[in-house]
């Protein structure tokens, strides 16, 4: 008993914080969905109404709701494997014993990471500009016309996943890069004494160690990658034809720019429901798989 | 034993020197105390450039209003919206602050601004009649005044006299029909890298000074309901959506241009629908042997020279300022024609007021003479709060009919359709007002 009233004390300070920081806002944001708060509503109480679900009814018959949904998920479904994919990659030549001046180009691969946004935005509408683009040019000497990346509405999307996957992938690959060295040397060691070659040690020594940091990254990529907002904020403000709008995107505009807090609440529960769910979704698969 | 008796001995004159010291101390503050409290702080919420500059300007004012002190301080002006917002909420809201005035309809429909009639008829400096009526009229709502306007904005056209000349015409044109066929014949040049003209679709500006050449209102019955539908804006629209498709205007938008003023140089487009922050930006930008090859002309109308929007920022008093009236003095202060001479030529924002234009360096200035011309044709923007978002709309459809090739009809019709809708709660405040 005593000792249950010591633990309390101790993690009193912490949820008195997590509850004036970020369950009464939950829970006011929650209230404040079923509402239409808005511009009207600041001026006179009077004139917000108790709306119940019609915030969430009507979004769900908004196209540029589903359009967002439709744009989060290609950015994700799209973006997570490349960017992991990409980091893993980068993670094993970094890792190898062949490579030179390593912690040269660790930090190098790095900086994107720690780069402010808005810098590397400027840099990367210059090389993304149609006529004098540093990737047109090199796609010219291949032969291929020019594209309109940030212009043409199917082009858009691309870009800035090549944008978000540039500016990400340093992180998971520092990660990843802390796995690899942390396996046991004596495990290639005697993989090698059985006869195996290169492929298969990486196949059958790399990959298994690796599981449990794979499936940690995996979630916080996708957790992060839902959360597209930066990108298209700096790059294309949603644009062309709003085709780089995310669910995110569209919150702050309904939200900060027109100011109706209500639907934007809305729209920020449906976004955290859904990464929620998928977060619980990986978490089950990986349990499934037998990871701890 | 010597050191501490002098110590001693010297002990009360120093006291007596800090009881001295203190009182004085006592005596001055209290004099300012007593001057403070006679001396009024003005806060001055300014933004962007235009409050970097209006810092220049206010030691004159303070010089000749002994007893006011104004405080700038300086939003940027992507983050302005929101403070203003917020402060509104928050009870902290300035004295005085620039406003764009599109943004007068929403913080007039929070009540947080002060009428300016009663100020405005005694006034011996702001004379309503000397101002360009299209941009007073943006300040009023609802019968009554909420701003007084500082410099104005509008759209009309930029274009390349030698490009132009080329393809054999010499003055620009004054009407729908005239620019279609000029148009037409730089198109009929076909030079691969020109365009006839830019309308970039990231702006909604040119399209909005077209519809509001019409006669129609674009909002009809109080600003319930969406008149898009409206044979004028049909008509607008359709004009705007043909330079597309005829290929006079290429389907881009500013993100893809980059460098507008280099590419204007290059001739990459010989029209440019545009504001006066371009004239300083191409004299600037521009080398000095093309100088002469660019000027500006008022916006062509449906069967002459046409209206164009009335933007620009007014100076507004907040109804929660305990010092309306100091804050009045520097509206009038900053509204005399000479002070707008001289913020005309440290920012290039053009004057509101007639007066402030009989001056021999702006009638001087070929390139703003369309403006003085096209400011006596400005017209406001529909005046409810939701407009912002209704114009953002507008963009949206435009670039949906450009890209997709929607019909005039057919965008005119969905954009009646989101603007009903985002007018719902203004229909039910309206509704209620008058039942009860």
């Amino acid at each position: 008993m005593k000792s249950a009233a010591a633990a309390w004390c101790f993690v009193a300070p912490a949820l008195v914080v997590i509850g004036l920081f970020f369950i009464a806002p939950v829970i006011v944001a929650l209230a404040m969905s079923l509402t239409d708060f808005d511009i009207y509503a600041l001026a006179d109480r009077g004139n917000l109404r108790l709306v119940g679900l019609r915030n969430y009814a009507q979004l769900l018959q908004t196209p540029l709701f589903w359009q967002a949904l439709g744009n989060t998920f290609y950015f994700v479904v799209v973006g997570v494997p490349l960017s992991i994919g990409v980091s893993f990659g980068t993670a094993l030549l970094l890792h190898s014993r062949v490579t030179r001046f390593q912690a040269a180009f660790r930090t190098a691969l790095f900086a994107p990471v720690v780069t402010t946004l808005v810098a590397v935005a400027v840099i990367w509408r210059y090389l993304l500009h149609p006529h004098y683009g540093l990737l047109n040019y090199g796609l010219g000497r291949l032969g291929v016309p020019p594209i309109d990346w940030l212009g043409d509405p199917s082009w858009a999307m691309p870009a800035i996943i090549l944008l978000a996957v540039w500016k990400n992938f340093g992180y998971n690959m520092v990660i990843f890069l802390v796995g690899l060295q942390s396996i046991p040397e004596p495990l290639y060691e005697a993989a090698r004494i059985d006869g195996a070659s290169a492929l298969r040690q990486f196949r059958h020594v790399t990959l298994p160690t690796l599981v449990p940091i794979v499936t940690m990254v995996n979630i916080l990529t996708i957790a992060g990658y839902f959360q597209l907002f930066a990108e298209p904020y700096v790059m294309t403000q949603g644009g062309p034809l709003q085709s780089t709008v995310s669910v995110l995107y569209f919150m702050y505009e309904e939200g900060f720019k027109w100011w109706n807090l209500g639907s934007a609440s809305a729209v920020a529960f449906l976004l955290f429901l859904l990464i929620f769910g998928v977060t619980a979704v990986q978490l089950w698969l990986s349990r499934w798989q037998g990871v701890p | 034993m010597v050191g501490s008796d002098r110590v001693s001995s010297s002990r009360p004159t120093l006291s007596k020197t800090a009881v001295l010291g203190v009182f004085a101390a006592l005596l001055i503050a209290a004099g300012c105390e007593r001057a403070s409290s006679r001396e009024i702080i003005l806060r001055f919420w300014a933004m962007g450039r235009e409050g970097e500059v209006v810092t220049g300007l206010l030691p004159e004012f303070e010089r000749t209003h002994p007893g006011i002190r104004v405080k700038v301080q300086q939003l940027p002006w992507t983050a302005a919206h929101e403070k203003l917002l917020t402060a509104f909420a928050g009870e902290v809201t300035p004295d005085i602050c620039q406003l764009g005035n599109t943004w007068i309809p929403e913080l007039v429909a929070l009540d947080a601004l002060e009428p300016l009639d009663r100020y405005v008829a005694s006034s011996p400096i702001v004379d309503a009649t000397d101002y360009f009526a299209g941009i007073w009229d943006t300040n009023r709502i609802g019968g009554k005044l909420y701003g007084v306007p500082w410099y104005v904005d509008t759209r009309l056209v930029f274009y390349r006299r030698d490009l132009l000349r080329d393809a054999g015409f010499s003055a620009p044109p004054r009407s729908w029909h005239e620019w279609t066929q000029m148009l037409a014949a730089i198109e009929r040049q076909s030079r691969p890298d020109r365009h006839a003209i830019l309308l970039p679709l990231n702006e909604v500006e040119p399209l909005l000074a077209l519809a509001l050449q019409g006669d129609e209102p674009l909002l009809r019955d109080d600003g319930r309901w969406g008149n898009f539908r409206s044979g004028g804006f049909r008509r607008a629209l359709a004009f705007y959506l043909e330079m597309f498709q005829r290929g006079w205007a290429p389907v881009v938008a500013n993100a893809a241009i980059s460098n507008v003023w280099n590419e204007f140089g290059r001739g990459r487009f010989v029209f440019y629908v545009s504001g006066p922050w371009n004239i300083g930006e191409l004299q600037r930008r521009l080398p000095a042997d093309q100088q002469q090859s660019w000027t500006t002309a008022p916006l062509p109308g449906p069967d002459g020279p046409g209206a164009s929007i009335a933007g620009g920022s007014s100076l507004v008093v907040f109804r929660a300022s305990r010092h309306q009236a100091a804050a009045w003095r520097l509206i009038e202060f900053l509204s005399q024609p000479t002070v707008q001479r001289h913020f005309h030529a440290l920012t290039g924002d053009l004057p509101p007021r007639r007066a402030s234009w009989q001056d021999p360096q702006l009638a001087a200035d070929a390139h703003a003479r369309a403006f003085r011309e096209q400011l006596e044709r400005v017209k406001p923007a529909p005046k409810v709060p939701e407009w912002e978002r209704i114009a953002a709309e507008m963009r949206l459809v435009a670039e949906r009919a450009v890209r997709r090739g929607l019909s005039a009809q057919d965008a005119a019709r969905e954009l009646d359709a989101r603007t009903d809708q985002i007018l719902e709660k203004r229909r039910w405040i309206l509704t209620r007002r008058d039942g009860g």
